[in-house]
């Protein structure tokens, strides 16, 4: 049986963007830059790029052993979990903004061919 | 775990709370749930009420049609205890096993409701190739589904892109690690 139709999008819109404000912008003990550079997918190197590369791609590939070689390089425990928290966001957040760009591009033309009638 | 933190890193109160999730259940929290409890502030208090508000909340699709959804995402992440546990929870939920076990067996063949296949079909996609466009939409609204149920069925598929990549991530396999703890501290 289907819950109570009621609309519920401008809801989770919101808690998607506060989730995305809470791991970029709140308290944590890697920089807001380096989390953004782990959301983005972009401008990381070395062994935190390789995890973050499977994070956001093939998250199931991940090994003990590349945790241990961001450990290695000299990142804590706590700034590694932020990290990979911010790279799954990210990945996930761009599948969802371009699927919301898809879905209201499909509404506007309807829109703007409803008008034109 | 991979990070130690993850392990031993929660308050006294959380600790408490994994001992009486094992005690009812006689198993220890799953590493994919343990990871909202670990500093909540900064992950797993949002994304708790996001998941809530994605499964439980107001919506035109039955919680066992999002439970499938999550399990299918699940599947196609390969995160094998989400597929488990949601697998689960929408058979319970139909009151039938048979539609999930098709529906993760083989979508193109499997029968249910056209809204409900043309969706699984579309987040399937962005799943894999990360991105739609608005023919996939249409496609999906031609099959009977509301703008309002596309848009439901995205934040599912956002909630598991996420969850599936934080399960997988940091813990190694969930099974490995249910084996392990039953070899080292046995069933009492």
């Amino acid at each position: 049986m289907a819950a109570k139709n009621k609309e519920t999008a401008p809801d989770f819109r919101r808690l998607h963007q506060d989730l995305v404000t809470h791991i970029l912008k709140g308290k944590g003990n890697s920089s807001e830059l380096e989390r953004q550079a782990a959301f983005n997918h972009s401008g990381l190197t070395g062994p935190l790029k390789t995890l973050i590369d499977k994070v956001a791609n093939y998250s199931y590939k991940v090994t003990d052993d590349d945790i241990a070689a961001v450990k290695g390089s000299g990142i804590a425990e706590d700034q590694i979990f932020e990290l990979v928290v911010c790279a799954a966001v990210g990945q996930a957040s761009r599948q969802y903004t371009n699927a919301l760009g898809a879905l209201e591009e499909v509404v506007t033309n309807k829109k703007g061919g409803e008008h034109a009638s | 775990m991979r990070l130690e933190i993850l392990n031993n890193g929660y308050t006294l109160w959380t600790k408490v709370l994994f001992a009486i999730i094992k005690a009812a259940s006689r198993y220890p929290v799953p590493d994919a749930a343990k990871i909202v409890f670990y500093r909540p502030e900064f992950y797993g208090s949002p994304m708790k009420k996001l998941t809530h508000q994605a499964m439980r909340g107001p919506s035109q699709w039955s919680v066992g049609d999002r439970e499938i959804m999550a399990a299918f995402v699940s599947k196609l992440n390969e995160c094998t205890f989400c597929v488990k546990a949601h697998g689960a929870v929408a058979a319970r939920a139909y009151g039938d096993r048979t539609k999930v076990d098709d529906v993760l067996a083989d979508l193109g063949t499997a029968a249910m409701e056209a809204p409900l296949h043309a969706t699984l079909v579309m987040i399937g996609k962005l799943t894999r190739q990360q991105s739609i466009n608005a023919d996939d939409v249409r496609g999906v609204m031609a099959a009977g589904a509301s703008h309002q149920q596309i848009e439901d069925a995205l934040a599912i598929c956002f909630a598991f892109n996420t969850t599936n990549r934080l399960a997988n991530a940091p813990s190694s396999d969930a099974f490995e690690s249910g084996a392990k703890y039953l070899l080292k501290r046995g069933y009492q």
